[in-house]
């Protein structure tokens, strides 16, 4: 009896496999027509001059902005395939020296200590061309119940990560919000992954904190207090869940959340693009680097009115001269990435800051420098 | 009979050759595999042995790096195991004996169904349902039993615990060894059964004395495969655990050691160079953790079938 019910339960089972089996290859195949019927109607109805591929590598961040920049141009330009793999910054950067893609994307300058500069140098032939192509507003969201337009400076940010404060209604908060302030228990969240945002954020308590924030910069979180979360959509999951945290977001990603406005001079400042734009026109380039690299030193504890210095900063790493057949190509690409109206496309797409005017044009001018070898 | 006869005299027939070779060579490919696996590891891996505390997210060496992981792992798949075990076990039972015929299908169907659910839906489930849910457990703990090193606290807003991650994977393991217990609790030999009952045994005296024994060495092996899940889960803990990289034994507050599999997950997009070593080094940890855990299930076996024997 067992056994011819357990045969009966196998029969069935095929059965239900083989048709899902069906109706799987039946959508693939639907939808690969669906593809290619698409990419049909877009190269028949625009035309370019410049055709080839073109690999790119690097930056999580800049993803959704690549994907914007890739799709107009080769919109534009029918033989052109641009492949841009979000392998991460590290990633990028390696296989950019390495010779295994003809550019980069990176959330953090190359590292000069690291020999990444000798190393690009190295690979191109010359010194490596390095833009600023992607700056976004980092945001401080918290889910305090009863509090909804909290002030921060960032000593006391730093104090509240470095976990020294620890209760909302803490004198130090207090000091600077009026109203009353809950007692619960502070739980800052940060992310437990390495990421661009934790780099430019920490960066950002240790050069505004006034000496609270000990630990230099760095793309993991150097504490071993405080709730990690995954990635960012697993901050925003974990702050929307937990009363009494905080935590830092890209400003794009902030969604429904409360944002914190931050102290710079004497004013208090949500993030916004323009606020980004304009702590990164007033920061200088770093010192003691190549002509052709406009790495900026951010100036996080700038006073300037309406900046907001807490963002992040990613660059595109070319070189200076590359292959006949490919020059055009990447030149072309570069230079609708810093274009005004790729510096747009990406606001629209992805929610980061238009490069200020003079580092756009300084940029624009560097690309236009590439050259054939 | 006489077919049987024929294929001695004549030799292999084609069909025969056929299913040998397909035979021969799906083991091999499975040898070569898991050779393929460890050889990867290991070379890959010994570079890290020389990796600094840039490489290792501020560790000293890679030994430091790699032992909260390693607690992490065997603290979130033990705690899994100890809920998940009689859970099974007691589902399983119901399947099999206690519950009508058809509500017992019905129950197996519905656990298999557990097994077909992705891992990210489980980690979404924890972050968004069950940790929320779970914060006035967790604070009624908090306040009561805080002199109890596993709840000193200070408990987490948002659920996201060890204990909450050793749970889903609790719910992930379920499946696997319900369905493998239910399979060989059927398998209990219908006369021993009823050999039990007709001497006045109950129900349960009948499954302590009959089922139970019978399937002791196969619910070892059931446990040890939900183990290997459990101890080999990434998405779900990943999302699910707030990984800080302490080593603690406090179950319910927001710093939690990570587990070998998700960190692997978190850090592997955004390392390069020697950092990439130190996460390969960390699965070859991992994966001799599984072996040994399945070496000594074997044993476990392999010596309660001997005792059964005698």
């Amino acid at each position: 009896m067992r056994e011819n019910k357990t045969i009966q339960v196998r029969r069935n089972s095929r059965r239900i496999l083989t048709t899902t089996a069906v109706a799987a290859v039946l959508g693939v195949a639907v939808s690969a027509c669906g593809a290619s019927n698409e990419t049909a109607d877009t190269a028949a109805t625009k035309t370019g001059g410049l055709s080839g591929t073109l690999n790119g590598a690097g930056s999580s961040a800049q993803q959704a902005a690549q994907d914007a920049w890739r799709s107009a141009f080769q919109q534009a330009n029918s033989g052109v395939t641009i492949n841009y793999d979000p392998s991460g910054s590290g990633a990028g950067r390696e296989q950019f020296i390495s010779g295994g893609s003809d550019f980069a994307g990176s959330d953090s300058a190359l590292d000069a200590s690291a020999g990444e500069i000798a190393g690009a140098k190295k690979r191109c032939g010359a010194d490596a061309i390095e833009v600023p192509d992607y700056v976004s507003p980092i945001a401080v969201v918290y889910n305090v119940p009863g509090v909804s337009d909290l002030k921060l400076d960032a000593k006391t940010l730093a104090e509240i990560f470095a976990g020294k404060i620890t209760t909302w209604d803490d004198p130090a908060i207090a000091a600077l919000n009026k109203g009353k302030l809950p007692s619960t228990r502070i739980t800052p969240v940060h992310r437990s992954d390495s990421s661009g945002t934790t780099d430019n954020f920490t960066d950002y308590l240790h050069q505004a904190g006034q000496g609270a924030w000990t630990a230099e910069h760095s793309s993991d979180w150097p504490l071993k207090s405080g709730e990690g979360a995954n990635q960012t959509s697993g901050m925003v999951a974990a702050v929307k869940a937990g009363a009494g945290t905080i935590a830092y977001v890209d400003n794009s990603q902030a969604g429904d959340l409360q944002v914190a406005s931050i102290k710079v001079g004497k004013a208090y400042v949500k993030p916004s693009a323009a606020g980004a734009a304009k702590a990164l026109s007033v920061s200088p380039l770093e010192k003691g680097r190549p002509a052709s690299d406009m790495a900026v030193a951010v100036d996080r504890a700038t006073t300037e009115p309406g900046a907001y210095p807490l963002m992040l900063t990613s660059y595109l790493i070319a070189c200076p001269t590359y292959s006949a057949d490919k020059v055009d190509l990447v030149k072309g690409y570069l230079a609708s990435i810093v274009s005004a109206a790729g510096q747009q496309a990406a606001a629209q797409a992805a929610g980061s800051a238009p490069l200020p005017a003079n580092l756009q044009k300084q940029a624009a001018d560097l690309i236009d420098s590439i050259k054939a070898s | 009979m006489s077919s049987n006869v024929l294929t001695r005299s004549t030799g292999q027939r084609p069909g025969d050759r056929v299913f040998t070779g397909t035979t021969r060579t799906a083991g091999a490919i499975i040898l070569a595999a898991l050779a393929g696996v460890v050889v990867f590891l290991t070379v890959e891996g010994i570079p890290a042995l020389k990796a600094g505390p840039l490489d290792l997210r501020g560790h000293d060496n890679i030994v430091a790096y790699l032992w909260p992981l390693v607690f992490g792992t065997v603290l979130a798949a033990f705690l899994a195991m100890v809920v998940a075990t009689p859970l099974s076990i007691g589902v399983a039972l119901a399947a099999s004996h206690f519950a009508p015929r058809p509500i017992g299908r019905i129950i197996g169907y519905l656990i298999d169904l557990l097994a077909a659910i992705p891992s990210v839906v489980y980690g979404l489930w924890g972050i968004g349902v069950l940790g929320p849910h779970l914060v006035p457990v967790y604070r009624w703990l908090g306040e009561h039993l805080s002199w109890l090193p596993f709840f000193a606290g200070p408990v987490s807003p948002t659920g996201r615990t060890i204990l909450t991650a050793a749970l889903v994977l609790a719910i992930m393991v379920l499946p696997i060894v319900t369905a493998i217990a239910r399979e060989i609790f059927i398998q209990t030999p219908p006369l021993q059964e009823e050999a039990a009952l007709a001497l006045g045994a109950t129900r349960w005296e009948m499954v302590r004395m009959a089922v139970l024994p019978h399937a002791r060495s196969g619910l070892v092996s059931a446990v040890m495969l939900g183990l290997g899940r459990a101890l080999g889960e990434t998405m779900a803990v990943a999302m699910v655990l707030s990984a800080t990289g302490v080593i603690t034994f406090d179950l319910t507050s927001s710093t939690n050691p990570s587990t070998i599999a998700a960190n692997i997950a978190l850090n592997f997009p955004e390392s390069s160079g020697l950092s990439v070593n130190a996460l390969i080094a960390s699965g070859l940890v991992l994966f001799a953790l599984t072996f040994l855990v399945n070496a000594a299930a074997r044993a476990v076996v392999a010596s309660s079938a001997r005792s059964n024997r005698r």
